[in-house]
């Protein structure tokens, strides 16, 4: 038995991503002693990746936009799926969370008369993205990070100290959460993890945990995320008995990178669209036009000069099907691209350089500039991109209240951020997952907050016997290293990468789901004879080996409710099912864990609140809701 | 070197740098080329000869401007400001002082001459020769903070080299005329203006101080412009070095009679 | 398109440690990152290595390439002889943990002795009016993705460990001046940028430039503005009594 670290916080925040430190943020407003577990170095989170910007109805760009427009375009992206309550409380409360940024320091784009500029996206009926340049998620995580150290200095201010006091808010970087812990009540009572960079082991006391751990991406091999996105958070979730929520929508964004194969998934961001780029096939055709799905038919131009005029008159010309939602385009790619109409390295084109002048590309897309640049050789200004679908975001996740962000099932435990299911439906739209990390994590922050007050104090205990426990599963890497059966690590991983790419992909088949069951089922078995070489401190393979357990639990919950929904929505394409079913929409594919064993079943939606339907016309409404969800007075006309 | 790439606690790796490309190039260059042209300007300025084409009116920017009794009466375009110098004392003490400093306390330079002579760092990630380190937090160094002062100068002195291209317009018994030698003042002085304008004390001055551009539209014109020029600061100063030379080097054979001066006008 | 590269990777920690000879397979297209993985995940399951995105977006694959301070991910073999042996180690300025990690907490201490952003009283959340090209200079400072590479390449604390105590490094100099560029930031930065972080040591020999990823103008466009503004406040006695006679509003 090895020593292990405790602390004692009032709320644990895991994961230092967007949602992670605005959570950290609210919490320590409150009064509240925080805790930050930051899987990265501080600062370094996914967030980073997050391009195009932050979607917020402010109106600078176009003043007829507001909260209502907002939702309506959120509900449509995600094809009447969402979580409708969340769906509002994220259009209302989104113009708020960005403009607190900037008192916190950010410097966004400007219009002409000083207000934030705001940018086209796909999905979003007005210009709606708050934006740096092509680097807004750096721009979020930074000012995030910068106002949690501007707490820290008021900490010490309030101490008379000089420099920052990390006291009662403390970043602990490079450290993984292997467990929650739980009372004998079955609520939160602690977190144990280790430290990445010593193999130290530590428990966090604390009666709430804030899960905001972003996504499952690094399930599979094409993806445009990085090797934290193991799904620790889904799994965490799992494990201490909550719920996940729609895990089978998976979002693929249409354009990464497919060249070179060592950058093959890295993000090029919808904005390069949203700018005027276009995609075109191998016979130089402008192929997206082909593709708008009945419903969305009226709301896309229909020719190639309408949607070239949207750019300068968007008042009055309909926009150009570039800029569908994320799904459609993805399909479209790849249905061009298996029609044999692909790019030489299995792509289609993406090109601006013939439909912008050089230096506005570059003052614009800067970043995607250096990006081909330097790991591609292509000077995007001179020539097209080759881009193909990426595994990029899971709608799927914990299963929260809406108003507080509190998981399903376990008191103290709370979840924001992309890691948090509903809020997206079956299809997130461009932006909104920035403000969905801000919205939200506030939520989480002040849900967590009001729960701690309810405990008067008294928090739940941690026993010795769960940190035994804990500490003997976390090490058993090495245990099992000396067996002749020890598997590597590295190419469990790969195995369980491809199978998802290759048999619970973009799109999917019966046989095929099953058929990756049955691997994931047999993998399962061999994960816990992952082994590993060498010591602790800072054993890359011994954590791959830990968050094996993670991607596998979550796989198999994508995969399983992937079977199970017998229709295509949004992330989630059946070959076999290819029509979206009103009768699907109304239902909700809920996983839980039995010890071992992923279940999933069904659960109604909650039905929309009236004031919110009358937002859409009954045309559309028809196109998503079964007739007895239409509502009464709108049936009868 | 004990306190820095192998202080305790960092990687043990003997070599001073692992560098592989040949890094040691650019600041041998550096201090050759300073060490020619400094030669050059010290034998040129002690000497005190041939700076002067009285006929085509052509003088030296290293004797510029020339008032003092020593000068040639047709040199002295600004008038007898001192009497005659001793031989042992420069004419161009009155200029070259300031243009030193400009030069010496410039912000290229410093990196030039930091790096090639005092190797601090020799190139980066090199590790220097030097036991301790303290920067330009002390004296003499502190005073490298005077350079807008050193720049004010170095422009009333490109006035006065402006001058002296406009006289070199006006050759001997002509209203009018100009030939080689002309052509050549007139670019080493266009390209003397670039270089002081672009300088990172000027920058500052015309509008980088500012904390909001929006409020002052001209200034934050000559800010951009001036940018631009500070882009090349490292580039205009090495060919001013060169342009210097040469016009200072023509001047000589012209003077001296060596070459006699093309002229096209006059 | 594959071949065998030799490289040579340093293995250790804090207790020492030694440059570790390897052979290993390069294809079309990787980067140095690829490389390390490939080691990884076939010769060396434990080696220690940082990395996020592997887009050049995160700065976390922070490490020296034959000498040279690079991001990992954005140093493409194609750019190395199929001869050439290539060396990989940490970074040198900073203690090393294990392998190619090292402990960069010295950059995180010093980012919290700067003093936040200062919003000007009065002004609620909304009510922000900026001018694009008042918020250009301090945004180019904010592209900046904490790679360190920059504090690792100054002579001034990866020569001089004992300067670490009083020189925050161009990295948080930078910080220091892109507060000091907000157009709407309300504190005083310039002494303290002279007082308590070291400007003075800095003596622009632009190594930081040199190896900024994200090709920051950090000497030009934030280290040498901030010691001229420096030089207004301590050094120039003109505007010192400009100030004293009349207060700009500027």
């Amino acid at each position: 038995m090895s020593e292990i670290e405790k602390h004692n916080y009032d709320v644990l925040v895991v994961g230092a991503g967007g949602a992670g430190l605005r959570a950290a943020i609210a919490a320590r407003q409150a009064g509240l002693r925080v805790a930050v577990i930051s899987k990265s170095l501080f600062g370094k989170a996914h967030t980073v990746m997050a391009e195009g910007g932050i979607a917020a109805s402010m109106g600078n760009v176009n003043p007829r936009d507001n909260w209502q427009v907002h939702f309506r375009d959120t509900m449509r992206g995600g094809k009447f799926l969402n979580n409708w309550r969340m769906a509002e409380l994220h259009a209302k409360e989104a113009p708020l969370r960005v403009w607190e940024l900037e008192t916190y320091g950010a410097l966004f784009d400007r219009t002409k008369d000083g207000k934030i500029s705001q940018r086209n996206f796909g999905g979003h009926e007005y210009p709606r993205l708050a934006h740096v340049g092509d680097r807004t998620g750096l721009e979020l995580i930074r000012t995030l990070q910068q106002k949690i150290v501007s707490l820290q200095q008021d900490d010490a201010r309030a101490i008379n100290h000089e420099g920052a006091d990390e006291g009662k808010m403390k970043v602990f970087a490079e450290c993984t959460i292997t467990e929650l812990l739980k009372d004998d009540s079955g609520r939160i009572s602690g977190a144990f993890g280790y430290y990445r960079e010593t193999g130290g082991l530590v428990l966090f006391r604390a009666p709430a945990v804030i899960l905001a751990t972003g996504g499952i991406g690094k399930s599979f091999k094409v993806t445009s995320n990085s090797w934290e996105y193991t799904g620790d958070g889904h799994a965490l979730a799992l494990r201490t008995g909550s719920a996940l929520l729609n895990m089978e929508f998976v979002q693929f964004h249409p354009t990464g990178m497919v060249w070179p194969p060592s950058v093959k998934g890295i993000l090029v961001t919808e904005s390069v669209r949203g700018d005027g780029g276009v995609l075109r096939n191998s016979e130089g055709k402008r192929f997206m036009f082909d593709y708008v799905p009945p419903v969305f038919r009226g709301q896309y131009a229909e020719t190639e000069e309408e949607g070239d005029r949207w750019y300068e008159d968007p008042d009055n010309n309909k926009r150009p099907p570039e800029l569908l939602p994320r799904d459609e385009v993805a399909r479209a790619i790849n249905s061009e691209v298996k029609a044999g109409r692909g790019s030489p390295h299995g792509g289609v084109f993406l090109d601006i350089a013939s439909r912008r002048p050089a230096d506005e590309i570059l003052r614009r897309l800067p970043s995607m500039y250096h990006q081909f640049k330097e790991l591609a050789d292509v000077d995007i200004t001179a020539e097209p991109m080759e881009v193909g679908p990426t595994c990029h975001y899971v709608m799927g996740g914990v299963e929260v209240d809406p108003d507080t962000a509190a998981a399903t099932g376990v008191p103290g435990l709370f979840a924001a951020g992309e890691v948090a299911g509903g809020m997206h439906g079956s299809n997130r739209l461009g932006g909104n997952s920035l403000s969905d990390l801000l919205v939200f994590g506030r939520r989480a922050g002040d849900g967590a907050a009001a729960y701690v007050a309810t405990l008067k104090g008294i928090y739940p205990a941690v026993t010795e016997g769960q940190l035994r426990e804990a500490e003997r599963t976390a090490l058993t890497p090495f245990d099992v290293a000396t067996s002749p059966e020890a598997e590597n690590p590295y190419a469990l991983h790969a195995e369980l990468q491809q199978t998802m790419n290759d048999l619970v992909g973009i799109i999917r088949k019966e046989e095929e789901m099953r058929e990756a069951i049955e691997k994931l089922e047999s993998l399962k078995e061999r994960t816990p004879r992952a082994g590993v070489e060498g010591g602790r401190r800072f054993n890359p393979g011994w954590h791959l080996a830990l968050d094996l357990r993670n991607m596998l639990v979550v796989s198999l919950t994508v995969a399983k409710a992937a079977l199970l929904r017998q229709e295509s929505r949004g992330g989630h394409t059946r070959d076999d099912f290819p029509k979206m079913e009103p009768e699907w929409r109304a239902k909700n594919l809920i996983c839980t864990t039995d010890g071992d064993e992923v279940i999933v079943v069904e659960q109604p939606m909650i039905p929309m609140r009236e004031d919110l339907l009358e937002l859409f016309d009954r045309d559309e409404l028809a196109k998503y809701l079964t007739d007895a969800e239409l509502p009464q007075e709108v049936q009868s006309s | 070197m004990q306190a820095g790439v192998s202080a305790p606690g960092r990687a043990t790796i003997a070599e001073r740098t692992l560098r592989t490309d040949r890094w040691w190039q650019a600041p041998l260059l550096t201090s050759v080329l300073l060490s020619i042209w400094v030669l050059y300007a010290l034998v040129r300025t002690v000497s005190q000869r041939a700076y002067f084409a009285a006929p085509e009116h052509y003088l030296s920017p290293f004797t510029s401007p020339c008032v003092t009794a020593s000068c040639p009466p047709a040199a002295r375009d600004f008038g007898t400001w001192f009497g005659h110098f001793p031989p042992f004392i420069p004419l161009a003490l009155i200029t070259l002082p300031f243009l030193l400093g400009f030069r010496l306390t410039c912000y290229y330079y410093r990196r030039a001459y930091y790096r090639a002579f005092w190797q601090s760092p020799p190139a980066c990630g090199v590790a220097e020769p030097h036991s301790k380190y303290t920067g330009e937090t002390r004296f003499p160094l502190i005073l490298q903070n005077l350079h807008r002062y050193f720049f004010l100068a170095a422009g009333v002195i490109s006035l006065v080299n402006t001058w002296d291209v406009v006289q070199a317009f006006r050759p001997e018994g002509h209203t009018f005329g100009f030939g080689l030698g002309t052509l050549i003042m007139l670019v080493n002085v266009v390209l003397l203006w670039m270089y002081t304008v672009s300088c990172h004390s000027c920058r500052h001055i015309v509008g980088g101080r500012l904390r909001n551009f929006s409020r002052h539209p001209l200034r934050y014109k000559a800010w951009t412009v001036v940018s631009k020029l500070n882009a090349k600061h490292m580039q205009l100063a090495w060919v001013t070095l060169l342009t210097l030379m040469l016009t200072d080097a023509y001047i000589a054979l012209v003077s001296s009679g060596a070459i006699s001066d093309p002229r096209f006008y006059n | 398109m594959s071949y065998d590269a030799q490289f040579r990777v340093w293995r250790g920690d804090d207790e020492g440690g030694d440059l570790v000879d390897y052979t290993v397979e390069v294809n079309e297209g990787e980067v140095v990152l690829d490389i390390i993985h490939r080691l990884q995940a076939t010769q060396a399951g434990d080696l220690a290595v940082r990395w996020n995105c592997k887009a050049g977006k995160c700065g976390s694959c922070s490490a020296e390439i034959n000498g040279r301070p690079r991001l990992m991910c954005m140093t493409r073999m194609s750019t190395f002889a199929e001869n050439e042996t290539i060396t990989v180690t940490p970074l040198r300025a900073f203690p090393v943990m294990k392998d190619l990690v090292t402990d960069v907490s010295f950059n995180y201490k010093k980012a919290q002795q700067v003093p936040a952003f200062a919003p000007p009283p009065g002004l609620e959340p909304g009510e922000y009016r900026l001018a694009q090209i008042d918020v250009e200079r301090p945004q180019e400072f904010r592209k900046c993705i904490e790679c360190f590479l920059c504090q690792d390449v100054c002579h001034v604390v990866r020569d001089h460990e004992e300067n670490k105590e009083s020189f925050s490094g161009p990295r948080f100099l930078m910080r220091i001046a892109e507060l000091d560029m907000h157009p709407l930031d309300a504190l005083d930065r310039q002494h303290t940028a002279q007082e308590e972080h070291g400007l003075g040591m800095c003596n622009i020999t632009k190594c930081c430039t040199e190896v900024c990823p994200e090709h920051i103008k950090i000497t030009d466009n934030a280290l040498i503005p901030l010691k001229e503004r420096v030089v207004d406040r301590k050094y120039d006695p003109v505007v010192w009594l400009g100030n004293k006679i009349r207060r700009r509003p500027s």
